[in-house]
């Protein structure tokens, strides 16, 4: 199957975050008390509750009062996935047919290296210490529908579909190089950029930790000599990135 | 809207001006992009840099309040720049008509127009006409040079708008002016449109008609009306608002625009005289002319057989007005603040927290004796006798609690402010004891008609004579199961009798008796035929002697790619994607960009029954079928809702004035109007009363609960209410809703950090923004978004926050409350729409 993906185009976003209630509405997260703080942006961040947000930017204008761009944050999919590299519980976390980057809380051990092995910060734990993140919808897609952010957003902001055919579709509007596209791999989530991916607040080169790929070269298969997936998590967790430190985990 | 949504991606310039249109209909943005992916440019006009200004190629800050200002300096420009389209301007509007000499405007008479009796607060309009010659046609000057022509009548008023006196007024750059002026009016050639969206930005105003109709002006000038991309076009507020206004919900006006009689109008022939337009204009289709016909089937639609001839169909039976009873939404509760009304019916609305100086709402609603609150939650109206500083013991009021089902509940039509009518479905069944709308009013009726059978009382007739034909009947005239699609063919109309075309030899049967009618074109004033409302005649109709709900239609065939989907749901009038659209074409017919024709004349078209060649148009369904206007025996005019015919530059049907002229709001920052000595508004409706040079309140002269400061020292800042993308109108579906309350938790002021910076305020800290009726906390966003405006040499902060809070949700009162406790008592002269769009606050930290 072609691998699918979603193109990201915060040229027509209009920060509506319709996507942030679609999300919540199909995946049946809970909402959850927040505050004001003085920006539209709410919740602060992601959670194990909140899968996709957009991100409000304000950064100088020589024309207007500010420039104000909204981007969307969640995972992204990556085909050479940190997470996966990392996760020493087998389906856990997996790969679907169309590229999905989803998750199997039940076979989930808690052990949070995903959050290390991420170069975006991405995956949660909820309150049963389980891992929790945007799974590209896999059972719409599987399905042959399209995640429920792509469905709802009203510009075409976020759309879903064929990664190439979609590459080649919004390169053909004025786009030399979309954010993704050949790091890690190639992402599942794509951005098309204006700007250098620092203005939207994003990475110039998004890369895996060097500590989880040493983790995934050398000491993963050292796991399987017997010793138990959580243990050696724990254990290894140590070795490569030191105690967990609280606050660690978002 | 003239036009409809998907058409705002034929334009080649799109001027937001008095809408969020990202923020509270992002659908249009939909359309919007798609505009600009083929390399349109989108401007946007607002005082505060909003989620829609985000994606604007020009954004061009303005003062709450000056809009007037802002769009009479774009007339000027297109004159002085000779950028209007000629052609379109002779042919098509009064431009040419020549006015009364005696008129003189607000250049020569320090801000008033001639005819102004200060006392009545009022304009005797008699100068206000045109010349008329022997035949009784308007005396015209197609070389537009005459002094008393309406165009340099035109030139002469906009003259004082020069680019620095706007400037001065508005607070926006001067090159910014320019930038947009040339940008939008590089719309004024055959092959360019533009087109405008509007909402509540422009209309809660004390100038809010003269806001759009100075708009309304432009696009005649520039030639973008009844083009594809063009038009004026009002996003409505909710899914229905268009639906609810077509269908009467205004007190001034019955279903289909037909005027709301006064006592004085004693009978039918009175009413008809009274308000069928006349035109001794050959050219003129004068649509109105119709009215007899509209009034009388209306009658034979709500008094069914009751209604004859004999009786006047019925007529002293509907309700009438005092003469100049005036029954708006500030009136009505100004009413009830005064004790005048026993009961009240909220009805899918939340006036405690929606209604402008929402404290004043709150005070009325305890000198009620009852109340029933018809909503899918409780809210802040239904449960004001326990709101803040209210004390239960003291309130009388009894509130009845009516639970409504929500829209996928019940099945039935909504039209879009596309006028377009769709049919919904219902998707799951009522919660609880909900109930649709029209169940329930359905049970009032039949209750409320027992207790006239029974027991008399004032006036039963209206009531007792009322068709119900909405489903079969017990025995006692109940109806056992409502049926929506009876309503919507009432509205549609049907044929009484058998329906002769008589001038046709021999008369063609045109409708057949108990038949649906085809359209509002064969309803008749004589009782023959019925039409709950003329404007949706059609929308339900015969097909091969079947009943067809033509809004549950859902063909996707579209004409030359330009959007109009004529095959999707149904719009009216008769189905006409684009009104005005004969102001498309040429005086020959032809398009003036054939590359977005909407019609054009076919002199070879084919009659698909006879395959004979019958000239007619080709497109959309043209405003008549009449040929187009060179032809010298058969052709009419453009504008066919006018008497006359044309686009109405000078416009001598509003209260307060021909052309629209810049006043300040009642509450504004300076002492004198710059433009004038007029400050305000002439002639709206002061509920405080006013004296002396600068318009400034007399302490006792009204309730206090309408004061209001102007330029007071006490209340420094210029303030707007807006909505949020998150919540939906007071909020009372989506503070309920966690998903929309975590986005958006709490009341919010948003400030500039220059004022911020002067008060000593930081960004998130909680403020208190208070005006002369009260106020309420909000969290400060200290933020670019806003900036200080240069307003007749001096620095004006404005300040904007959101009305979609309220005080019993969420429970623990974290949210705040409405920003309306702050609005003014005071409405727009023509419309009284609450001026909730620019008044003036302070800004404490609290």
């Amino acid at each position: 199957m072609a691998r699918k993906s979603l193109i990201i185009s915060p040229e027509l976003c209009i920060g509506c975050r319709g996507c942030q209630t679609a999300c919540k509405e199909w995946n049946q997260l809970s909402g959850v008390k927040t505050k004001n703080t003085g920006t539209v942006e709410n919740p602060p961040d992601l959670t194990p509750n909140l899968y996709n947000k957009i991100r409000y930017v304000e950064i100088p204008s020589d024309a207007n009062p500010v420039r104000w761009l909204f981007v969307s944050q969640r995972c992204m999919h990556c085909d050479d996935a940190g997470c996966m590299k990392i996760c020493p519980a087998p389906g856990a976390l997996f790969k679907t047919k169309e590229g999905a980057v989803a998750f199997n809380k039940d076979k989930c051990i808690g052990c949070k290296l995903c959050v290390a092995g991420c170069p975006f910060d991405v995956p949660r734990y909820d309150e049963k210490d389980k891992v929790s993140k945007c799974h590209m919808c896999s059972d719409r897609i599987s399905e042959g529908l399209a995640p429920a952010c792509a469905k709802v957003c009203p510009t075409g902001a976020i759309s879903y579909g064929d990664r190439d055919s979609m590459m080649g579709k919004t390169k053909g509007t004025g786009y030399q190089k979309l954010y993704g596209e050949a790091d890690l791999g190639g992402l599942g989530v794509l951005y098309a950029f204006k700007d250098a991916p620092k203005v939207y607040g994003m990475e110039e080169h998004p890369a895996i930790p060097e500590a989880v790929v040493f983790w995934h070269k050398v000491l993963k298969p050292l796991a399987y000599w017997g010793i138990g997936g959580a243990v050696a998590a724990s254990l290894l967790h140590y070795i490569a990135f030191g105690p967990k430190k609280d606050g660690e985990v978002k | 809207m003239t036009n409809h949504w998907i058409d705002i991606k034929n334009a080649d310039v799109i001027l937001i001006m008095g809408s969020n249109a990202a923020e509270n209909h992002p659908i249009s943005m939909k359309w919007v992009m798609k505009a600009r992916e083929k390399g349109a440019k989108l401007i946007v006009a607002d005082p505060r840099f909003t989620r829609t200004a985000a994606k604007a190629d020009i954004y061009a800050p303005l003062r709450s309040g000056t809009d007037i200002a802002f769009l009479g300096g774009m007339i000027k420009y297109i004159l002085d720049n000779r950028l209007y389209f000629r052609e379109y301007v002779v042919n098509y509007t009064n431009a040419a008509y020549l006015v009364n000499p005696e008129f003189k405007g607000p250049g020569e008479l320090k801000g008033l127009f001639s005819g102004y009796d200060k006392k009545a607060r009022k304009y005797d309009k008699k100068t206000w006409s045109f010349q008329i010659d022997e035949k009784g046609l308007p005396k015209k000057d197609p070389s537009l040079k005459d002094p008393n022509c309406v165009f340099q009548l035109m030139r002469k008023h906009y003259s004082r708008y020069t680019l620095d006196k706007v400037s001065s007024i508005t607070g926006t750059p001067r090159e910014k002016l320019i930038e947009v002026y040339n940008a939008y009016a590089s719309t004024g050639k055959p092959n360019r449109v533009g087109t405008e969206l509007y909402a509540m930005g422009w209309t809660q105003h004390t100038v809010g008609t003269q806001n759009i109709r100075a708009m309304s002006m432009i696009q005649l000038l520039l030639g973008n009306m009844g083009l594809a991309g063009g038009g004026v076009n009002a996003l409505r507020g909710e899914s229905n608002v268009q639906g609810s206004t077509d269908h009467g919900i205004l007190f001034h006006i019955l279903p289909g625009y037909l005027p709301v009689p006064s006592a004085t109008v004693v009978d039918l022939k009175t009413y008809n005289e009274k308000f069928t337009p006349k035109t001794k204009d050959p050219k003129s289709v004068n649509w109105w002319g119709n009215r007899p016909k509209y009034i009388t089937s209306y009658l034979k639609a709500i008094y069914g057989s009751n209604a004859t001839k004999e009786n006047d169909f019925g007529y002293a039976w509907l309700p009438k007005l005092d003469e100049g009873q005036n029954g708006s939404w500030l009136v009505l509760f100004d009413q009830m603040f005064k004790g005048k009304f026993e009961g009240f019916f909220a009805w899918g609305q939340n006036p405690a927290c929606s209604g402008a100086n929402a404290g004043k709402v709150r005070k009325a609603l305890a000198k009620l004796k009852w109340m029933v609150n018809v909503n899918l939650f409780d809210n802040e109206t239904g449960s004001f006798w326990k709101g803040p500083d209210v004390n239960p013991k003291d309130i009388q009021t009894e509130v009845f609690q009516l639970p409504a089902a929500s829209s996928v509940e019940k099945e039935g039509s909504i039209t879009n402010s596309g006028r377009l009518a769709q049919w919904r479905y219902k998707a799951i069944e009522p919660i609880g004891q909900s109930k649709p709308d029209s169940e329930i009013m359905n049970e009032l009726y039949f209750r409320v008609k027992k207790l006239y059978q029974k027991q008399g009382g004032k006036f039963p007739a209206p009531v007792l004579n009322l068709t119900w034909n909405y489903g079969a009947k017990r025995p006692d005239g109940k109806i056992i199961k409502f049926d929506i699609h009876k309503v919507a063919k009432e509205i549609n109309g049907y044929y009484l009798d058998d329906l002769f075309d008589k001038k046709a030899v021999p008369p063609k049967q045109i409708g057949k008796k108990g038949h649906l009618a085809t359209n509002f074109v064969t309803l008749q004033a004589d009782g023959t035929t019925s039409c709950g409302n003329w404007l949706y005649s059609g929308s339900y109709t015969m097909k091969d002697s079947k009943a067809v709900n033509m809004m549950a239609r859902r063909g996707k065939k579209d004409i030359r790619g330009l959007g109009m989907y004529p095959e999707w749901g149904w719009c009216w009038p008769v189905n006409r994607r684009i009104i005005y659209n004969r102001a498309s074409v040429d005086l020959n017919g032809k398009p003036w960009d054939p590359k977005r024709a909407v019609i054009r004349w076919n002199p070879n078209k084919l009659d698909p029954k006879t395959k004979k060649t019958a000239p007619g148009w080709d497109g959309d369904v043209p405003d008549g079928p009449a040929p187009p206007m060179a032809d010298a025996k058969a052709g009419k005019y453009p504008f066919i809702m006018r008497a006359d015919g044309m686009g109405s530059l000078f416009g001598p049907g509003l209260a307060d004035g021909p052309f629209p002229e810049h006043y300040e709001a009642l509450e504004c920052p300076v002492q004198e109007n710059p433009m004038s000595k007029q400050r305000i508004n002439p002639t709206i409706k002061l509920f405080y009363g006013v004296t002396g040079a600068h318009d400034m309140p007399v302490q006792g002269s009204g309730s206090e609960a309408d004061i209001f400061f102007s330029c007071d020292i006490r209340y420094p800042y210029v303030a707007t209410t807006y909505r949020v993308s998150e919540h939906w109108q007071t909020g009372v579906l989506t503070r309920h809703e966690s998903w929309q309350l975590e986005m958006m938790p709490q009341q919010f002021v948003e400030i500039s950090k220059e004022l911020a910076a002067e008060k000593g305020i930081k960004n998130g800290d909680k403020v208190t923004v208070s005006s002369g009726r009260g106020k309420v906390w909000a969290i400060a966003f200290v933020t670019e978004r806003f900036k200080p405006f240069k307003v007749a040499g001096s620095t004006v902060h404005q300040v904007g926050l959101p009305w979609c809070f309220g005080w019993q949700y969420p429970e623990d009162g974290s949210s705040g409350d409405s920003a309306n406790l702050l609005t003014p008592t005071v409405g727009d002269a023509n419309t009284m729409i609450p001026e909730t769009k620019a008044f003036m606050v302070n800004v404490e930290k609290a």
